[in-house]
């Protein structure tokens, strides 16, 4: 019955505001049965999350990045054609025509088309090499490309050189798709004299500027690009003022241009400088056509944000279910991450002269930028701009919209008076709490506090997760997660339910609030430091935060006094517990370098206690499958031949990798092995919140990946460049340069200085890559410390790493020759000489191995 | 290793090793007519517990090289493997209810801690 009343609605587009224009059409039952509606996509794919679209490089699956799997369609009774796009729209007859000869009656038409790259007639834009960044088609032709360009300079000097045209916001997101992709050098193109025009001014763009070079971007402004060069492939780009910059590809990103070709072929009203005009309920010329998105001109502009765009495509949907609604002014504040970099604009931005007031923040050490505009009599917020460090933007913008009175020291907001109190500086004055209940906390879904609120304190929705989940709060661009995650505290707070972040019930501290009570009081024992500063027994979580904490502050041996229990499962035994309850053996091999004669010994032992041995990823040799009771007298050989512990078990120095270096390989410009033995026998055995590894490189080809370590050296022509911060494991990440072409010596007090800051301030488990992410400042804050001594601290990191290097001693030394400590290897204690009858092995491959646990 | 046989309990006393054979705040493993007892050692409150030395999880012979601690009031040990942990008095695996240790009465006299299975 209904299908026969239903109205025929056409979609054409399937993009993001295509998307959410038919969720939202389909809602609920009784206007699904309303409805029946037909969707034309031009892309290959199901909407996807464009805003996102730079994770694809990440690794991020299309299918991850979809708004709705393709089934979606199929549940609500849409029909959908992909790859097809609408050619033509008969107005006459209401129907329209696409690519394959479709033709579909309509009611009501919706134009979603979104835009395009908008690409200037530069002479030999159309060369190889050049591409835009819209889609993920475009993505994976530009990571083909740079794959094909890094596979051909993998083993000669050719550098790869890559750039962007256009500095604005999706010019700086496509040059960080150039960093990721691995390009040795990633350049920025911009005509105006800032980056960001529209969202940033001048002074905000300096600092931003700054720290994208600290990543390895090089930024150039005020340059007019007047010809691309190169055969068949691009090769360089010419500027006006007749400098020319080399570069293997160009993506170009200029602006967009609304994809209003369809409209304007059917006469429907355009603008000259593009987009499809409509009225304030998103209706075209033709009171039966809509269109939303990009593609619209809505009070005489392109809204080129997603936000805008899904207000867009309520305003439509009301039209059609008969509710009043109407499309205002949208704002256009936004916060971003550029390449770690928070960049955020609200309100208005530039306001200037009499009607204004405006409060400048400027840290160039960490690289923060603030600017508030307040009216005159500091009652109200205009606007303003946030680069490096946006934690306060959700509570600005909210004041901003509500137009609340603000506190009397306007310039409190961004300097952030009462921090350390409350979590983050981005408090707003009487608290998140304090707001009006229709504030809207989510922009892109439109969500208010009121409704949050309901969500956690009702139906007990008390993580982000389960409010994405149950609300799709925080499920566009993100920006309202930090005051969400503040209603929950504060609606936790309210029931009495939140709890402080600390070690664990036993201590009320941080890990660095313990660390220095324990410097400061001198403690040296587990007792001593609950007694004074926890209660209880302790446990898992917190006795090894102090077992570190002790052993980073005065180097003791781990096991001695009242320290072993307190050691985690492997430092308690100095080895790596496995599988079947055996423990693993990994002696120090410094650099990777190793004696014919050590190697026999290695191999000695291994038959003697049947080891299974394995070379293992960080350039050493692990024996697997030792009995507890074997293990001093296995180190007892071991030591005898000069061997010292690798650390393996502890959360400390594992390897400094390197590779052959100047010794003997054709490209090594520095003696990469020695300089490795050297770092590696200078942080053995430093006991840090988590482990620490490193490598040394002989030059640019990396082939100790440096880069992928917490500290790494790569060798240039000059001396030494040092990254730190990298990771490897299941969320990998690049370190970042710390200082270039320095020599050996600086090269260690800065590291001297890098690992004793994080061994003071990080939180417990916390690798350096985690610890610099989440550190405010970040990179250029580190540089600051560590390089500038902006905090006045060098000396003395340098002095307390020097310590720690002097107090060195192999753990499994002091062992061997210690008859109590030897004593507690042992899996019976009234039986030392008994093994554990449960231990059990197979064999493989002429070795052995532990047997499958049930 | 002697035994006395306290017949009222109907349970029997093994002598297992001198109370400065476990650690203070730790544990040890003692061998009791082929079954592995672990024992624990809460010097800074003079308590002692005695448990199967095997966890529940994956059937590895290894509480006793646990580490110890409380919570709330409850004395508890976790496994070296997968840090499940288990109540000392009850033997209830305070992170999943699905496993449970046997506990075993335990004294300590003259410095001689004794097993009572
Ligand atoms: C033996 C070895 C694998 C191999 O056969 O090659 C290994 C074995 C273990 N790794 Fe690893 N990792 C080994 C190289 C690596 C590497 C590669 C490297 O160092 O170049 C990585 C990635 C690089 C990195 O750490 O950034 C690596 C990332 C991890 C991680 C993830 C760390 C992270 O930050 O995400 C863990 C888990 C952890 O530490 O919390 C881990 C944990 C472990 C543990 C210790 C798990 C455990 O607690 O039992 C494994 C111990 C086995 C044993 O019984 O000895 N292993 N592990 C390698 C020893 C290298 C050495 O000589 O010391
Ligand atoms: C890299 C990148 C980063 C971005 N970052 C942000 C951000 O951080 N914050 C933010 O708010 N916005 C961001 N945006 C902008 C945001 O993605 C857009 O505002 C949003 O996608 C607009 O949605 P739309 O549906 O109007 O257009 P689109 O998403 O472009 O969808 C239009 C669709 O219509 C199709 N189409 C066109 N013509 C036809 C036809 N004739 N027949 C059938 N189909 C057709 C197109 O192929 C396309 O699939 C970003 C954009 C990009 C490219
Ligand atoms: S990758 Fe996993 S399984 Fe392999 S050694 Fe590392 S921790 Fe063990
Ligand atoms: S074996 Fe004990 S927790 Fe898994």
């Amino acid at each position: 019955m209904y299908a026969q009343t239903a109205k025929r609605v056409v979609v054409i587009g399937n993009g993001m505001v295509g998307y959410k224009f038919c969720e939202k059409l389909l809602a609920d039952e009784k206007k699904a049965t309303a409805f029946a509606v037909t969707v034309f996509g031009e892309e290959p794919r199901v909407a996807y999350d464009r805003v996102h679209l730079s994770e694809f490089v990440g690794g991020k699956s299309a299918d991850e990045l979809a708004l709705a799997p393709a089934s979606w369609y199929a549940e609500q009774g849409i029909q959908l054609y992909l790859s097809d796009p609408v050619v033509a729209i008969d107005r006459g007859r209401k129907e329209v025509r696409s690519h394959t000869g479709r033709v579909v009656p309509y009611d009501y038409l919706v134009l979603a088309t979104g835009s395009g790259a908008f690409v200037p007639a530069i002479p030999g834009i159309e060369k190889e090499g050049v591409f835009v960044y819209r889609t993920i088609e475009d993505l994976e032709l530009i990571m083909a490309h740079a794959r094909q360009l890094r596979t051909a300079a993998a083993h000669g000097p050719k550098r790869t050189r890559g750039a962007v045209l256009g500095g604005g916001l999706l010019g700086l997101e496509a040059a960080k798709a150039l960093l990721d992709l691995g390009l040795d050098e990633a350049h920025v193109v911009e005509f105006a004299s800032r980056l960001m025009p529209r969202q940033i001014d001048e002074a905000g763009s300096g600092i931003l500027m700054r720290r994208l070079e600290t990543v390895g971007l090089s930024v150039h402004l005020g340059k007019s690009t007047q010809a691309i060069v190169g055969e068949a492939a691009i090769k360089s780009m010419v500027f006006a003022d007749g400098v020319t910059l080399d570069v293997d590809m160009l993506i170009v990103s200029a602006g967009i241009r609304p994809r209003d070709e369809l409209a304007k072929r059917a006469g429907l009203d355009t603008h000259p400088r593009g987009g499809i005009v409509v009225n304030e309920f998103m209706q075209t010329s033709d009171p039966a056509i809509f269109a939303i998105g990009e593609c619209a001109l809505a009070h005489n502009m392109i809204y080129g944000l997603v936000a805008p765009g899904y207000e867009m495509a309520s305003v439509a949907v009301a039209r059609l279910t008969g509710i009043e609604k109407s499309f205002k002014p949208y704002d256009m504040s936004t916060k971003l991450k550029l390449i770690g970099v928070d960049v955020a604009s609200f309100g208005d931005p530039f306001a200037e002269g009499e009607a204004c007031q405006t409060i400048v923040y400027e840290n160039k050490a960490k690289g923060i930028y603030k600017r508030i505009n307040v009216t005159p009599d500091g009652k109200e917020l205009l606007g303003g701009i946030l680069v490096g460090d946006a934690e306060q933007y959700t509570m600005l913008l909210q004041l901003c919209k509500n137009k609340t009175v603000l506190p009397p020291d306007a310039e409190d907001l961004i300097l952030g008076a009462g921090r350390g109190a409350a979590e983050g500086a981005g408090t707003i004055p009487g608290g998140v709490m304090s707001l009006p209940d229709d504030a809207l906390i989510c922009s892109c879904e439109a969500i208010t506090k009121a409704q949050l609120c309901t969500e956690i304190a009702e139906n007990g929705h008390t993580t982000i997760d389960q409010l994405k989940k149950s609300t799709k709060a925080c499920t566009g661009c993100g920006g309202c997660t930090p005051l969400v995650k503040d209603l929950i505290a504060g609606v936790l707070t309210e029931q009495g339910l939140y709890i402080r972040n600390v070690i664990c019930e036993h201590f009320e501290y941080s890990r660095q609030e313990l660390l220095d009570l324990v410097k400061m009081n001198g403690l040296k024992t587990f007792g001593a430091v609950i007694n004074q500063f926890g209660r209880g027994a302790g446990c898992e979580v917190c006795k090894p935060v102090v077992a570190s904490v002790l052993a980073s502050l005065w180097n003791e041996n781990v096991l001695t006094s009242d320290r072993a229990p307190i050691q985690d499962s492997n430092d308690r035994y100095l080895a790596n517990i496995q599988k079947g309850g055996t423990y693993s053996v990994v002696p120090r091999i410094p650099g990777g370098e190793i004696t014919p004669d050590k190697l026999i010994v290695i191999g000695q032992v291994a038959q003697k206690y049947a080891l299974y041995t394995k070379i293992t990823g960080g350039q050493r040799i692990d024996l697997f499958g030792a009995h507890i009771n074997d293990l001093p007298r296995i180190w007892e050989e071991l030591i005898a031949a000069g061997f010292e512990s690798g650390h393996a078990y502890g959360k400390a120095l594992r390897t400094v990798k390197s590779c052959v270096g100047s010794t003997w390989c054709r490209f090594g410009v520095q003696d990469s092995v020695s300089f490795a033995i050297e770092v590696e026998e200078r942080y053995k055995g430093i006991r840090s919140p988590h482990k620490l590894k490193s490598g040394v490189s002989g030059c640019i080809r990396e082939c100790a990946e440096a880069q992928s370590k917490d500290f790494g050296i790569i060798a240039t022509e000059k001396g030494w460049n040092l990254y730190v911060g990298g990771n490897g494991g299941s969320r990998p990440q690049h370190a970042q340069l710390l200082a270039s072409d320095v020599d050996k010596e600086t090269c260690i007090r800065l590291i001297d200085r890098f690992l004793m800051f994080y061994i003071k301030t990080a939180d417990p488990l916390t690798r350096t890559a985690t610890w610099l992410n989440k550190m405010e400042g970040g990179m250029a804050y580190l540089k600051a410390v560590v390089v500038d001594d902006v905090l006045g601290i060098a000396d003395q990191l340098e002095q307390d790493m020097q310590q720690l290097v002097d107090s060195f001693a192999c753990e499994w030394k002091e062992v061997v020759g210690n008859p109590d400590l030897r004593k507690r290897f042992a899996h019976f204690v009234n039986a030392p000489e008994e093994k554990d009858p449960h231990v059990r092995f197979e064999p493989l491959r002429h070795q052995k191995r532990a047997l499958e646990w049930q | 290793m002697e035994s006395i046989t306290l017949e009222k309990e109907e349970i029997t006393w093994h002598q297992v090793c001198t109370s400065a054979d476990v650690p203070a705040d730790g544990g040890a493993c003692v061998l009791i007519e082929g079954r592995q007892i672990a024992i624990f050692n809460f010097a800074r409150t003079s308590n002692w517990y005695a448990t199967d030395n095997q966890c529940p999880h994956r059937q590895q012979m290894a509480l006793a090289r646990g580490m110890t601690g409380s919570q709330g009031d409850e004395h508890k040990v976790a496994c070296p493997f997968h840090k499940k942990t288990f109540s000392l008095k009850t033997g209830q695996c305070l992170t999943d209810s699905d496993y449970q240790i046997a506990t075993y009465p335990i004294q300590v006299e003259n410095g001689l801690v004794f097993v009572g299975l």
